[in-house]
Formats: structure tokens, sequence, C-alpha cells
């Protein structure tokens, strides 16, 4: 199944609207954590795992799922939950901590909720795998539709949680794909030194599901491979481990310097969005003003969204005290 | 028409989960050997056959593939009773446990709920080595995010279980082998039997029971602690005439701080028991509640009779030695008192 105009369309706007996001989280970022740089201080404090480059891992992908279908999102979630149609403003404003955003500033960068999409995180790589296998196996049992897709890096793949949820997966026959994000990093340490094998999607035989490795990081490459899986799941034919190449334009996270990258690998990085642009505009999908159009008004939206988060009040600090319990019954 | 039968502990637990499951159809079961071998302390006896395959799931010994995976179905609506045998195997899932199960709720704002139960079977006294006898409630209880119940008796075992199992949150329930009262472990302990009645009840979480009226001291325990101070409680009345007060919290998180403190202030004493390795643990924080709000209401200082912080021994007097027994609280309220 080959994607058409439209979808290729809406796939560039995630990719744009992803970006257009990260870029100007990215220059906020650095604007006021100087001199003496402190992750703690300025608009967006902590941690931040941009997006850059991953951005087709996530559009190719969420483009097959429909609103009954559950994603959990891994540490550098913003591709996937931008692509998962997650409202700007109120992501931006929960990585500002601000009390109008998803998780009214509880979560942050890492942990990113959103009920109505079915979307959460687990900023503790793959453990977000058995949430979502979770959610798969009580779709199965109320014999409802829905799948469930995890995301997470290759490096993820060895974790114990990888080995426990794929086999269950495989075990149960679950609605349910595992998509890995190969960035070809683990933090600083290279996937030849940290895993056995070259492609994390060929463990699919080690647990009865189906696996495929998708090279080049375009968007319609991920989009057919994601099409089988889906198909898959959807159909009844169990789970999936889909492992896309891709890379990371901003390191492990945002002030990473990348010292361990060799210069050859850095130099030879390519951009997604600027090479899908070129790809869309060459085969006559979209014209140059056409693309112009769309990131003109992604940036506009981006806009609003940022602004929207400046403009939001912090949580009161005794909010701190409120929800850890339910405190309901059934 | 009502009737009450004297139930162990496992069975009244297990008549709740019964109960629960033949009227609600989204709870389920599932973990370690659950669907024919009834689960490893018999939590689970029968219930394979009564349920079928795919509510009673045996899962492969992956726990913190199958607590993340009751996570994700709690997430879905679903109200997963999650059977993981020993509580010493938390080490191998405690991301699960605490990272994903008691942080979903608070995380994501109240969006997720979790309404699951994680059944433990805690605690040692039958010689079965350093890491499989393990108590490790205070390990749970340290963390946010987790209701805690301990049930003491069959009439408390089947009431936490409704209400464990009803609840929107996520609640981890403690069961101590030698108080379940099942094959293997000897004749149950005859203070946990109880008349348990036929209908469905459920007992509010953060609600002490006062298990003895008294007035010389109080003694705190939590399960098979309950039953050494009921043990201990009986010696020194009939040797000393010692009245003794005996609270037993029934839940963990939240704690019943107030019915301790009302308690220690009408007898001035309070002696905490508990299975657990005692430093950093529920003994220290039941009697940090009391003295932090009034030091001054203790006639003597607090005694804790838990775990001294050794590894548990295999050796029968080796780990005799190191268990709260009713002879250790017997023995340290005598000395207390000058008995």
């Amino acid at each position: 199944m080959t994607p058409n105009a439209d979808q290729r369309k809406a796939m560039y706007t995630s990719i744009v609207r992803s970006r257009e996001f990260d870029d100007r989280i990215l220059e906020l970022y650095f604007a006021d954590k100087m001199p003496v740089f402190d992750l703690g201080k300025g608009l967006i404090p902590g941690e931040i795992h941009s997006s850059h480059g991953h951005e087709p891992c996530a559009a190719g992908t969420m483009i097959h799922l429909r609103p009954e279908d559950t994603i959990t999102a891994s540490h550098r979630p913003h591709h996937q939950a931008v692509c998962r149609g997650l409202d700007l403003s109120k992501l931006a404003a929960e990585l500002m901590g601000k009390k109008t955003g998803y998780c009214a500033g509880k979560g942050g960068h890492m942990h990113i909720y959103s009920q109505a999409h079915n979307f959460s995180c687990s900023g503790i790589i793959a453990e977000g795998m058995g949430p979502a296998a979770g959610v798969a196996l009580a779709n199965k049992m109320r014999k409802q539709p829905g799948i469930a897709v995890s995301y997470m890096g290759e490096a993820a793949a060895n974790q114990g949680a990888f080995h426990e949820v794929m086999n269950m997966a495989g075990i149960y026959k679950l609605p349910y794909i595992c998509v890995i994000e190969d960035n070809n990093w683990g933090v600083s340490v290279n996937k030849q030194a940290s895993t056995a094998v070259a492609r994390n999607s060929d463990r699919a035989s080690a647990y009865g599901v189906y696996g495929e490795y998708v090279e080049g990081n375009d968007c319609d490459a991920i989009f057919e491979a994601m099409a089988r899986c889906v198909e898959r799941a959807r159909g009844g034919g169990g789970s999936s481990i889909l492992e896309i190449q891709t890379y990371r334009l901003k390191g492990h996270m945002l002030g990473d310097t990348m010292d361990y990258v060799s210069k050859q690998e850095l130099q030879g990085l390519k951009d997604c969005v600027v090479d899908y642009r070129a790809k869309l505009i060459a085969d006559g999908t979209m014209t140059d003003t056409e693309a112009d159009a769309i990131v003109a008004e992604v940036k506009q939206e981006v806009d609003v969204a940022i602004q929207f988060g400046i403009d939001s009040p912090y949580p009161e600090p005794d909010d701190a005290f409120n929800g850890l319990f339910a405190g309901t019954s059934r | 028409m009502s009737s009450e039968r004297i139930l162990t502990v496992a069975r009244a637990g297990r008549e709740a989960v019964m109960w629960e499951m033949k009227n609600d159809p989204s709870v389920f079961m599932l973990g370690e050997d659950v669907f024919t071998f009834g689960g490893v302390f018999g939590t689970a006896d029968g219930l394979g056959e009564m349920f079928g395959a795919e509510r009673i799931l045996d899962t492969p010994i992956s726990e913190t593939g199958f607590i993340g995976i009751a996570t994700g179905a709690a997430m879905a609506g679903m109200r997963p009773i999650v059977e993981l045998a020993f509580i010493d195997f938390i080490g191998v899932c405690f991301n699960a446990i605490a990272n994903l199960a008691a942080k979903h709720q608070y995380l994501s704002n109240g969006q997720v709920k979790i309404p699951m139960v994680l059944m433990l079977g805690a605690g040692g006294g039958y010689n079965n080595g350093a890491q499989h006898s393990q108590y490790l409630l205070s390990t749970l209880a340290h963390m946010p995010g987790m209701v805690i119940v301990a049930p003491s008796n069959a009439y408390d075992a089947k009431g936490l279980m409704h209400s464990a199992i009803r609840s929107d949150d996520f609640v981890v329930y403690v069961g101590q082998k030698k108080v379940a009262g099942i094959g293997l472990l000897g004749s149950p302990i005859k203070t946990s039997m109880a008349a348990v009645p036929d209908e469905p009840y459920t007992i509010p979480f953060g609600e002490a029971r006062v298990v003895q009226e008294g007035t010389d001291i109080t003694f705190v325990g939590v399960s098979w602690t309950v039953h050494q101070c009921i043990q201990a409680a009986e010696r020194l009345q009939k040797q000393y005439g010692l009245s003794v007060e005996i609270i037993d919290p029934r839940t963990i998180v939240p704690l019943d701080r107030e019915a301790i403190f009302k308690s220690v202030s009408k007898t001035g004493r309070l002696l905490v028991a508990d299975e657990d390795y005692q430093d950093f643990g529920f003994t220290g924080e039941v009697i940090a509640g009391v003295v932090e709000r009034d030091p001054t209401i203790l006639k003597s200082p607090p005694i804790r009779v838990a775990n001294p912080n050794v590894n548990i021994p295999f050796s029968r007097p080796m780990e005799q030695r190191v268990l709260p027994t009713a002879d250790r609280i017997f023995e340290a309220t005598v000395a207390l008192l000058n008995l």
C-alpha cells in the first residue's frame, strides 16, 4: 500500500509541524540558560530530547492509526505527540510547567498524557511497551477494535522489558506494534557496541511475531511498512516489530555536543524534512508555493502555541498535593 | 438469607475475587501459576476452572512485562488482579510497580486511572531463606501512589479485597503467607480465622481496627505481627495483669494515624511490631506519627520489634531469632515496664 498525494502532503505537514515546534523549543531553551548552562533554569527547564531527525518515524506510522488506537511514547516524545494530533498549545504549556499544560505541569517533557488521544509516555526506556501491550490485551479480551503502538529507540531493545513484553505479545497474539526508532546511538553508545544483532527487527523470530526494517528515514517507505504491520494487527495476525532507520540531528538531548560521534558521521547527516519536501516537489505532488504555504501556516500555529504557553500561569505550589489518588471506586 | 462461616484469610480473599469476577466482566486475573495451579499460595484456587483461561491468565516468568501489561489493561478500563507469588520478586519489576502503576494517575493529572490490584505473598518463619521470606512492605509504602493493604484476618481479607478491586486506584494487597491459612504451611493461626458473611462488603482504606482494648500499653502490629501481639498480650495479662490495647491498621497506605494516636493518648506507651526490616521502616514511621503530633504523651520510650536489619537466615534458630515473635514482644514489654 503506497501513500496517495493527500497522505503524503499530510505526512509532510506533520513532520514540518513537529520540526517547527522543536525549532522554537530549541531557540527558547538556549535563550535563558546562560551564562552558566543550567538545566533547571529558564522558561523550559529540565532535559529536552528533541525530535529533530526522528519526525518521519511518527508521521509515517501514526497516519495509519485511528482515534480508538493507543500510543505509548518514549522519552523523546514530541514528534510522536505532534503527529498523533495533540494540541500544540497544551504541549508547549506542559513543557514550560504551566497549569494549562496537558498534565497541569505534573508531567513535563518526558511525561505527556492525553487520555483523549489515548496517548501516554514512559520516560524509562522500553517500559512503555508493557502498557501498550496491556491495552492491546484489554481490547482483545473485550473484542473491541483498537490496536496499540509503543515507540522507543533502538537501544531500548536491550532492556529486559523488551524481551518480556515481546514474548507475551507473541504468546497472546496481541494487536500490538513495537516501533523502534533506530538512530544508531543510545546516548553515547553506538548500536554496534550495544546490540549483538545489526537489526532488532530480526529479533521478531524469537518471539513469533512479524519483523521489518525500514531504511532511509523516508515517510513513504515507513508508511508502506507500517501498513503491513497495522493490517496484521487489525486482522488478528498478532504483533510486529517495526524498526526504522533514523538519526538524531541534535544529539541525545539539547546541550549534547556529540563529541563521541565522528566528524564523518556528523557531516553525512541529512535532513529528512528538507529531503521529503524536495522529493514531493520533484515528483509533482506539491509545488514550492504549496510547501511554503504549509510551512507558513504551521509557523503561525506554533507561534500561537508558544505564546499560549508563555502567557499561561504556573500552578500553585500546593497543587503538588492534588491527584495522587483518584479516591473513587466503581 | 445471610449466613456466616469461619474461613481462612486465603478463602475469604478468594471469595471476594470470585464475586467481583462474576459480577464485573472487566475484572480478570493474570500472573504466575494462576490457571491450573491456583497461585503458589492458593489465592486463585479453582478460579481457572470457574472462569477459564482467558480471565485467569497464566503468564511467563516475566514480572516487569506482565505488571506493565496489567497497567495498560487498567488504563484501558479493565480491572486486573495481578498475582506475584512472592513480594521478594519486586526486585525484578520495581519499575513497572513504582514508575508505571504508581505514577500514571499523578503524572497525568488524573486523566489516567489504574484500577489494578497487585497481590503479593510476603513474610517468613518457615525456613524458606533470604530471597523468599521478606516482608518488604515499607519498601513499597515508601513510594507514593499505591494504596497498601495488609489484612490480618479473614473478615478483613474479604472486605479489603472487595474494596481493592472496586477502587479506581492502584492497590497492593499484601498477603502474609502464614496468616493466609493455606496448605503447605501447617495449621491456620486461630486468631486469623474469622466469621465471614456470605454477602460482599467493603472496608474503607485508612480505617484501623481495635483488636482489643486496654489501658497500660498500645501494641501496633501488621498482619502476622497482629497475632504475635495478641499472644504476647495474653501472657502479659495472665502473668502481670497488664492491660494491652492492640491496633491493627489494616491498611498501611493510607495509615490511620488518628486511631493510633488516640490509643497512645490513653495508654501512654507504644510498641510497634513489624516483620519487615526495622531501619527506615514502618515501626519508625508509626512512632514518628505519634511523637510529631505530641511528644509529651509517651510515659516511656517507644519500642520497635522488627527484623533487626539482617538478611533472613535459613536455619531455624537464627530465623526465629530475627522474627518479631510473641516472645520478643513479651520480653521487650517486660523490660520496658520492669515487670
